[in-house]
């Protein structure tokens, strides 16, 4: 049986770690409000602009001049996965799941003799993809002195992974994020991002079937949207990621609260437990030396 | 009453007007030009200069730098960068400048033999500089 102060000292230990989760657990609430604000705001800017986008490029559609950002390099021998992350850990199973759906896609298309490279952006990210994959690596960005998200991250990310692209280092990106659903739930998500896919509009769709002028015309147009169409999408995932981390952290920690509160009930009864057993021995201890007088 | 349509100003991080307007002068790549109601469904890209929004309450402007409109029924400005006219102070300008002369620089850099894009990069730089001297502020003087 472990002696009282050693059971003192771990409620003790125990409690203050549980001070911490609930402090951290309250920190990514404010935060969880303040990404998913963040993530609403962006909102009306990538649903216009991928609108825009899909009526631009159903009209262009696989017509040879079409730009190389939207119909390819007409190879998919070189892969890019670009995995975003966090910068910090404590947030539960969030970091891990975006590394494992592209540690999974990685392995696949090494599988069908494709080659990979891999980008990171996020501390977490690059240490659970170097590991593995860590002679893949092409590069990493690191966002740990940004504090808020701003598109001009975003730009920041596209522009090297266009400048890539311009080099023909490879042909195909892809992007692995986690989608926010709600606080306990975020999905790993791959999205492909060059080339460039966009939803074509619904059947009925107003915009569907506007005839639009173009100045200057329809290519200049979609060259100049394409790269920037690379930021938004980058920039969207960015803030879903933002706010799933933070939803992922604050469930993490509250469990890591109730575990903590858990662990003190328990340490507690046990402490409570051998305190009676050391009265008891002393009482006996007492009584059968007034006995043996 | 004159006729108003929809017109939503957005940016990537935040939306910034969404109301009814009466008309918008929007300045396209390849000069200003102003929507109306029921103008012709259109899309154009943007150059940096100042948009002039017409509502019932007055005119309120914007200094966009760059982006795209999107005319059909309504109107919506995809702006990359968007700032209430009111709050371009000097050094705002100057550090929008600043930022097209480095793109411009590195433009030159990447393409010594090739104009084109130079060129694209001049342009843009000097439209930067003559939002300037539009919204009444000193315009800094670019090196070309």
């Amino acid at each position: 049986m472990p002696n009282l102060k050693d059971l003192k000292n771990r409620i003790a230990s125990v409690k203050s770690t549980r001070k911490i989760t609930k402090a951290m657990q309250m920190v990514a609430a404010a935060k969880l409000r303040r990404a998913q604000d963040a993530a609403e705001m962006a909102r009306p800017y990538t649903e216009r602009f991928n609108a825009v986008m899909g009526a631009l490029a159903a009209s262009v559609g696989d017509s040879d001049t079409a730009p190389r950002l939207l119909s390819g390099t007409g190879k998919d021998d070189v892969h890019l996965l670009v995995v975003l992350t966090a910068e910090r850990g404590l947030c539960g199973g969030f970091n891990a799941n975006i590394a494992k759906l592209a540690k999974q896609k990685a392995t696949e298309l090494k599988g069908k003799g494709k080659t990979v490279k891999i980008l990171t952006v996020g501390k977490k990210g690059r240490e659970a993809m170097k590991r593995d994959f860590g002679n893949l690596s092409v590069g990493h960005i690191d966002l740990s002195d940004v504090k808020r998200i701003g598109y001009a991250d975003a730009q920041g990310i596209a522009k090297d992974i266009l400048g890539r692209f311009d080099a023909d280092e490879f042909d195909v990106a892809t992007i692995f994020y986690a989608k926010f659903v709600n606080v306990v739930s975020q999905t790993p998500t791959a999205q492909q991002i060059i080339p460039a896919t966009f939803d074509a509009p619904e059947e009925g769709d107003a915009t569907a079937n506007m005839l639009y002028d173009y100045e200057p015309d329809e290519e200049a147009i979609l060259a100049d949207l394409l790269p920037r169409g690379v930021a938004t999408q980058i920039f969207a995932a960015l803030l879903e990621n933002g706010a799933s981390e933070q939803g992922a952290r604050m469930s993490a920690m509250d469990n890591a609260t109730r575990n903590a509160g858990e662990m003190i009930d328990k340490l507690t009864i046990e402490y409570n437990r051998s305190r009676q057993a050391v009265i008891t021995n002393e009482l006996i201890e007492i009584i059968s030396g007034a006995e043996a007088l | 009453m004159a006729e108003t349509m929809q017109f939503d100003l957005v940016s990537p991080e935040r939306s910034l007007m969404s109301a009814q307007v009466k008309s918008v002068q929007i300045p396209g790549a390849d000069g200003d030009m102003t929507a109306m109601p029921n103008h012709a469904p259109l899309i154009t890209t943007l150059r940096p200069g100042v948009l002039k929004v017409e509502t019932d309450k007055g005119i309120e402007e914007f200094v966009v730098t760059g982006g795209f409109a999107e005319l059909g029924e309504s109107l919506s400005v995809l702006a990359e960068r968007a700032v209430p006219r009111a709050d371009v102070d000097q050094a705002t300008y100057e550090a929008m400048v600043d930022e097209a002369q480095a793109a411009y620089n590195k433009t030159k850099e990447t393409f010594k033999n090739d104009t084109g894009p130079v060129d694209d990069a001049a342009k843009l730089l000097a439209d930067m500089v003559a939002v300037g001297t539009h919204i009444g502020l000193s315009p800094k003087q670019p090196s070309l």
